[in-house]
C-alpha cells in the first residue's frame, strides 16, 4: 500500500506539531516542521480524483454528441449553453431546484434545532434513562428505516401527501446522527460551569439552552446544518418513489433526463453539472466557513 | 458531570414591602415550577426524535412485516392474509438470491477501501499544512455530488464503448473491460462511485476525532520512544475506536441499501438485463413499484433489515476487537 509512507510520515509530524500547542499553531517562523512532498502529492491526486469526474462531466456537456462518439477532446466545447437548453426543456428541472431549495432548507432548520436541543439535554442535563435513552438513539442509527418504504407509502397516500413535498420533509426533521453529534460535540464544548452559572442567575433550562447551549453549539451546527442540507438535497430514493414526475427534486428530475435522452451523454451530463452548480456555489461560500468553524471548535476551553 | 442536581431556585423575591405570607408562597410556586422544569425539561428536548422515529421509522418497519404477510397491491391495498408465501416465493426466486451476491459484492469492495484510505487522508490531512482549508474542502466536494449525478458520470466514464477507463486500459494495451454485462466489473464500478462519494466526507470525520486525541498521549509516547508509525497505530488507531466502530456501521447500514448509482447505472434501472448489478433494494423497488407486488417488496425489505442487523453487530464485534488488540500491544 502506497499510503503507509504517507501515514508514518505524516502522523509523526502531525504528533510533533501538537506538542507546540494550538495557539502557536500557523504562527510564522514557528518550530514546527512542514511536510514534505510526498504529503502534497498524495494529496494531490486525492483532489484531482475527487474533482475529474466533475470536470469530466462538463467537459462531455460542452460537446456535441456527434463530436462525443469520436472520443472526447480535453478542452471544454461551445455547446455547454445548448446543451442546458435541452435539459430545461426535457425536465421541469426550476420546478425541482425550487423543491430542492424548499425541502433542503426546511430540514436542515428543524434537525439543527431539534437535534442541538436534544444534544443539550443528552450532553448536559441529569435526568432518569438519559444513559440508556442515548444508547437508543445511537442504535436507532443501525436501524435502516429506510426499509419502512412500503408502509410510509401506504401512510403517505392514506394522508393524500404522495406527489407532496410533505411526503418528503416530515420524515426527515430531526435525525439520531444529529442527536448523537451534537450530545459529542456538547459534551466537551459546553462547560457546565457556564450552564450552572446562568442557572444560579435564575434562568429557566429552556433559557439556558437558548443563551449558552445554542451560542456553544454554532460551530457543530454549522457544520450538521450543511451536511443535512447536502443529504437532503442529494437523497433520491425516498423522494423518487414518492414524487411525482411533474413535481420533483432535482435527483429525481435528473434520473428523468436520464429515461429522456439514453443514448446523449452530452444532455444527460449537462444536466448532472447543472443540478451540482447550485450545491457547488454553496459549498465554496459555506464550506470555508464551516471548515474553520469546526477547526475553531475543536480547540478546547 | 450534570449540573442540574446543583442547580438552585432562582433568586428570592426582593420585594420588601409584599406580605412575608404572599412571598413565601410565591417563592414556593416558583420553586415547583422550577423543580418540575429542571425535571421535565430533558424529556421535552428529547421527544421530538422519539417521536418521529416512532412515526417514521419504527412503525412502518414493524408493519412491514405485517404486509408481508399479506397479499397486497400498490393499487388494490391489502388482501388476505398468506401466512409466509410471499417469503417462500421470494426465497425461491433466482433473482433474490442474486440481488444478494450483488449487493455483498458491491459492499465489501466500497467499504473496505474506504474506511481505509479515509483513515490516511485523515492522517495526511492532520499533518502541518499550507492551505489546511483548501485541502478540507478539496477532498469533500465529491459529497456535494447527488448519487445520482455522480452515477451519470461514472456510467459514462465506464461505458464499455469509448469510455475514458476503457480508453486509457486499451491505450496501455490492455483489453477493455465490459463494465456494464461482466458482474463483478459492474460491482467495481458501482462501488467505485460509492468510494468517490463518501472517502472525503469519513475522512474528515476521522480528521476531526484525530484532533480530539489529547496532546500529551502523544507527548507521553514520543517520550517512550514510539516513532511515527507506531505512533499511528498504538495511539491514534485506538484512540479513533469509536470513530471506526461508527463510520464502519453507518458505511455497512448504506451499503446494503445502495440504490441510486446503480439505478442509474443504465437507463432500464432494473439492474441489466441479466440483473447483474441488481441491489437488493432495487429488487425491493422492482417487486413493489414495478411489480405492484407490496407484500413481496415487504417481506424482502424485512429479509434485508435482518441481514444489516446481523452484519452490523458482526461488524461491531469485529471492529472493538480489532481496535482493542491494537489498545493493548
Amino acid at each position: 500500500m502506497s499510503s503507509i509512507p504517507m501515514i508514518e510520515q505524516t502522523a509523526g509530524k502531525g504528533a510533533a506539531q501538537r506538542g507546540l500547542g494550538a495557539r502557536r499553531r500557523g504562527a510564522p517562523g514557528g518550530t514546527m516542521r512542514r511536510p514534505g512532498f510526498l504529503t502534497y502529492g498524495f494529496l494531490g491526486a486525492v483532489i484531482l480524483g475527487s474533482v475529474f469526474p466533475l470536470w469530466w462531466s462538463f467537459l462531455v456537456g460542452s460537446h456535441d454528441s456527434s463530436v462525443i462518439s469520436q472520443g472526447v477532446p480535453l478542452v471544454p466545447g461551445g455547446n455547454f449553453f445548448a446543451n442546458a437548453a435541452t435539459v430545461l426543456d426535457s425536465i421541469p428541472f426550476w420546478k425541482a431546484l425550487s423543491n430542492s431549495i424548499i425541502v433542503s432548507t426546511v430540514t436542515a432548520a428543524s434537525v439543527v434545532l431539534f437535534s442541538t436541543l436534544a444534544g443539550f439535554a443528552f450532553a448536559k442535563l441529569r435526568f432518569r434513562g438519559s444513559k440508556a435513552l442515548l444508547v437508543f438513539v445511537i442504535a436507532t442509527m443501525a436501524v435502516p428505516t429506510q426499509l419502512g418504504v412500503v408502509p410510509l407509502f401506504i401512510v403517505m397516500s392514506k394522508l393524500g401527501w404522495t406527489g407532496s413535498l410533505w411526503a418528503v420533509i416530515v420524515p426527515g426533521v430531526v435525525t439520531a446522527f444529529g442527536v448523537f453529534w451534537m450530545t459529542q460535540y456538547l459534551r466537551d464544548a459546553l462547560p457546565d460551569e457556564l450552564i450552572e452559572a446562568v442557572r444560579i442567575d435564575g434562568a429557566s433550562m429552556i433559557q439556558a439552552f437558548w443563551y449558552v447551549g445554542l451560542p456553544a453549539a454554532r460551530p457543530a451546527a454549522a457544520m450538521l446544518a450543511l451536511f443535512t442540507f447536502v443529504a437532503t438535497w442529494t437523497n433520491f430514493f425516498w423522494p423518487f418513489i414518492v414524487l411525482d414526475p411533474s413535481n420533483p427534486t432535482l435527483p429525481v428530475a435528473l434520473q428523468l433526463l436520464q429515461a429522456a435522452h439514453f443514448v446523449d451523454y452530452s444532455i444527460v451530463l449537462a444536466g448532472a453539472v447543472l443540478s451540482t452548480i447550485p450545491l457547488l456555489l454553496l459549498f465554496a461560500v459555506a464550506g470555508r466557513q464551516l471548515v474553520s468553524g469546526i477547526m475553531q471548535g475543536a480547540v478546547k476551553g | 458531570m450534570a449540573v442540574t442536581d446543583r442547580v438552585q431556585s432562582p433568586p428570592p423575591n426582593t420585594d420588601q414591602r409584599g406580605s412575608r405570607d404572599k412571598s413565601v408562597k410565591r417563592l414556593a410556586f416558583s420553586q415547583k415550577v422550577s423543580k418540575w422544569d429542571v425535571k421535565l425539561s430533558p424529556y421535552l428536548y428529547i421527544s421530538p426524535f422519539f417521536l418521529l422515529f416512532a412515526i417514521t421509522g419504527l412503525f412502518p418497519l414493524l408493519y412491514t412485516a405485517w404486509v408481508s404477510l399479506h397479499t397486497w397491491n400498490l393499487i388494490g391495498g391489502q388482501g388476505k392474509f398468506t401466512g409466509l408465501e410471499n417469503y417462500e416465493f421470494v426465497l425461491a426466486q433466482p433473482f433474490f438470491w442474486n440481488a444478494v451476491g450483488n449487493t455483498f459484492s458491491i459492499f465489501l469492495l466500497s467499504s473496505v477501501p474506504q474506511v481505509v484510505l479515509a483513515i490516511a487522508i485523515a492522517a495526511v490531512l492532520e499533518a502541518n499544512l499550507r492551505a489546511k482549508t483548501f485541502w478540507r474542502m478539496g477532498v469533500l466536494v465529491p459529497f456535494v455530488v447527488a448519487p445520482v449525478a455522480v452515477g451519470l458520470i461514472f456510467n459514462n466514464l465506464f461505458a464499455d464503448q469509448a469510455g475514458l477507463f476503457n480508453e486509457l486500459l486499451t491505450g496501455i494495451g490492455l483489453d477493455p473491460v465490459r463494465w456494464h454485462s461482466d458482474s463483478l466489473a459492474s460491482h467495481a464500478a458501482i462501488a467505485t462511485m460509492v468510494n468517490f462519494r463518501w472517502t472525503g466526507y469519513n475522512a474528515l470525520i476521522f480528521l476531526a476525532a484525530m484532533q480530539a486525541i489529547p496532546r500529551d498521549v502523544y507527548e507521553a509516547a514520543t517520550i517512550d520512544g514510539a516513532g511515527r508509525f507506531r505512533q499511528f497505530f498504538s495511539v491514534t488507531v485506538p484512540m479513533l475506536r469509536p470513530t471506526i466502530i461508527f463510520v464502519v456501521i453507518t458505511a455497512t447500514i448504506g451499503g446494503l441499501q445502495i440504490f441510486d448509482g446503480a439505478r442509474v447505472f443504465d437507463q432500464a434501472g432494473l439492474g441489466g438485463a441479466d440483473r447483474q448489478w441488481q441491489t437488493l433494494t432495487m429488487y425491493i423497488w422492482e417487486l413493489g413499484w414495478g411489480q405492484r407486488n407490496f407484500g413481496r417488496a415487504s417481506a424482502v425489505a424485512w429479509l434485508l433489515f435482518l441481514i444489516i442487523v446481523i452484519i452490523a453487530m458482526a461488524n461491531f464485534l469485529i471492529t472493538r476487537r480489532i481496535a482493542n488488540q491494537g489498545g493493548r500491544r
